[in-house]
């Protein structure tokens, strides 16, 4: 990877949203409607329950801050190449001193800033609105944090790959992917709240471990070792295959022409 | 010839049966404008695209400064540059700020100073601070063509550069163009669909037809072989299928 490449291309990300700041609204709304309505769905939870609720109910506002991570970083990674689809600039870059670990890098740092900005004002309004601190994850935060960037990442890469191999017709897979596997991902109810056939699916998602993690966190102050080594191996796995999958349909793509008939259209 | 800057060797380009480019092979030497001419669908963006690297040759090899396309190409990329009727600059950033990026990305020394001087060759200067997107045609195209000089590439690819603008502003990019050339020595692959265009700024033309080529020459060489009066009937008789024979000529 190249720093000076990354850095030009991460550049244009800022450019962009420094020139249209009505982009911010897009980064900041979905994840607000998502606190206020998981928020003061938790509000009314405590009132009405009492202590018969089996543990600290916050936990929801605690997802809906993490599940923005993977999908802010999955997002960064995949509207970062849509960015230049949309503004017919796609072949410049291909046909830039480019390599696809360059690509690749800066994508990652947008999905990196694009998590930041939004988890940062989210972490903060959490506590204004429901004295809820996400920093009550202490130490655990940062593996958290770290797995489930490298799982949007994932997610990011694969949506990308979908793009290029299918078409703008895609173009919906970029929001949407992340969805597919947030039934089973235990975001908001555990793993064992699901039917045992798909308990073996959302096993195999890193951001289960996660979201389960966190709960027993905030329930117990602890969690099993075990299953954050079990997230970052399946990361890993995630990661080069997504990675694999990318490298492959880029190939593919400069066979059959694809890049340029996007530039066509 | 001097040494040659790109060395294309029986290229072919399929797109499932259909073959874009069919055995294609041509040189340019350094500090040479070579003309890419032919109708609609000729192929030669198809040419081009596989010089950038954009699309894998079915067939063939592609040789840039000596080394292979293929194996190299990140390293030759960093030396030539290209400008193309389908691509824009991102149309939200400045002028100057896209200028910033691509100059970036391809590692241009004193950057600021360079920004200034490809603005002023195009003669643009004053639009620096513009937002991209709000450039007339005439002048997004001038601004696509700062982007390609910024590296002073030794090997410049021009996909139709003059299509969509008027005479006064092509006659400006085709005196760029020959400045670039002359002062930088830079090589050049220029397809155009403006004869005027290609009698004025390049030393050797090859006709397209269909993949194939059909003649390589000067633009007058070629006049005389096909005995057309210009350049342009000459294109219209291609394009029109009127070559058969000479096609079975060269093949
Ligand atoms: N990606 C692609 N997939 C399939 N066919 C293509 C693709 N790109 C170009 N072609 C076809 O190849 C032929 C040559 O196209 P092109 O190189 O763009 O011609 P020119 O630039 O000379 O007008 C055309 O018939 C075009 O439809
Ligand atoms: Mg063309």
């Amino acid at each position: 990877m190249n720093p000076h490449v990354i850095q030009a291309l991460v550049l244009r990300y800022l450019f962009l949203y420094t020139r249209t700041p009505v982009r911010m609204v897009e980064l900041l709304f979905w994840p607000l409607v998502h606190l206020l309505v998981w928020g003061y769905l938790t509000v009314f939870l405590q009132k009405n329950t009492g202590d018969s609720f089996p543990y600290a109910i916050t936990f929801l506002i605690g997802a809906v801050i993490l599940w923005d991570v993977l999908f802010r970083a999955q997002q960064g990674v995949a509207i970062f190449f849509l960015e230049d689809v949309w503004s017919r600039n796609l072949l410049n870059i291909f046909a830039a001193p480019v390599t696809t670990f360059d690509y690749l890098g800066a994508t990652y740092v947008a999905g990196l800033l694009r998590a930041a900005v939004t988890s940062t004002i989210l972490g903060v309004l959490s506590v204004i609105l429901y004295s809820f601190n996400v920093l009550e994850l202490r130490w655990y935060l940062v593996p958290f944090v770290l797995n489930l960037l490298v799982f949007g990442w994932a997610l990011g890469m694969i949506s990308t790959a979908l793009i290029v191999r299918w078409g703008p017709a895609a173009e919906t897979l970029a929001w949407a992917t992340p969805f597919f596997i947030q039934p089973f991902a235990a975001v908001f109810y555990p793993v064992d709240g699901l039917p045992v056939v798909m308990q073996a699916f959302s096993k195999a998602l890193p951001c289960s471990y996660i979201f389960e993690g966190m709960r027993d966190v905030l329930k117990d102050g602890d969690l099993p070792m075990r299953d954050l080594v079990i997230a970052s191996g399946l990361n890993v796995v995630y990661l080069a295959a997504a990675g694999v999958l990318f490298v492959s349909v880029l190939k593919t793509a400069r066979d059959k022409g694809l890049l340029t008939k996007f530039a066509a259209q | 010839m001097p040494d040659p800057v790109l060395q294309v060797t029986d290229l072919v380009k399929r797109f499932g049966d259909f073959a874009a480019v069919n055995g294609v092979s041509f040189e340019i030497g350094k500090g040479q404008i070579l003309g890419l001419l032919g109708a609609n669908g000729a192929g030669k963006t198809t040419v081009i695209n596989m010089m950038l690297g954009l699309i894998t040759p079915s067939e063939g090899r592609i040789q840039v400064f000596g080394k292979d396309l293929a194996a190299h190409r990140i390293e030759i990329l960093r030396r030539m540059n290209f400008c193309s009727t389908y691509t824009q600059l991102p149309g939200n950033l400045l002028v100057s700020q896209n200028l910033k990026v691509f100059g970036l990305l391809y590692r241009v020394p004193d950057l600021e100073r360079r920004i200034d001087e490809v603005l002023e060759l195009l003669e643009i200067s004053h639009l620096k601070k513009r937002v991209s997107g709000h450039l007339s045609a005439g002048e997004s195209t001038r601004l696509n063509l700062c982007k390609a000089l910024l590296n002073r590439p030794e090997l410049l690819l021009l996909d139709e550069p003059t299509a969509s603008l008027d005479p006064d502003i092509a006659d400006k990019v085709r005196k760029a163009v020959k400045r670039v050339r002359e002062e930088d020595g830079a090589t050049m692959l220029y397809t155009s669909h403006n004869m005027r265009d290609v009698e004025e700024v390049c030393d050797q033309v090859i006709f397209m037809h269909k993949g194939k080529i059909l003649h390589f020459g000067t633009p007058a060489e070629i006049v005389a072989h096909f005995q057309e009066k210009s350049l342009e009937d000459v294109f219209i008789r291609v394009a029109r299928g009127g070559d058969l024979e000479t096609a079975k000529l060269v093949d």
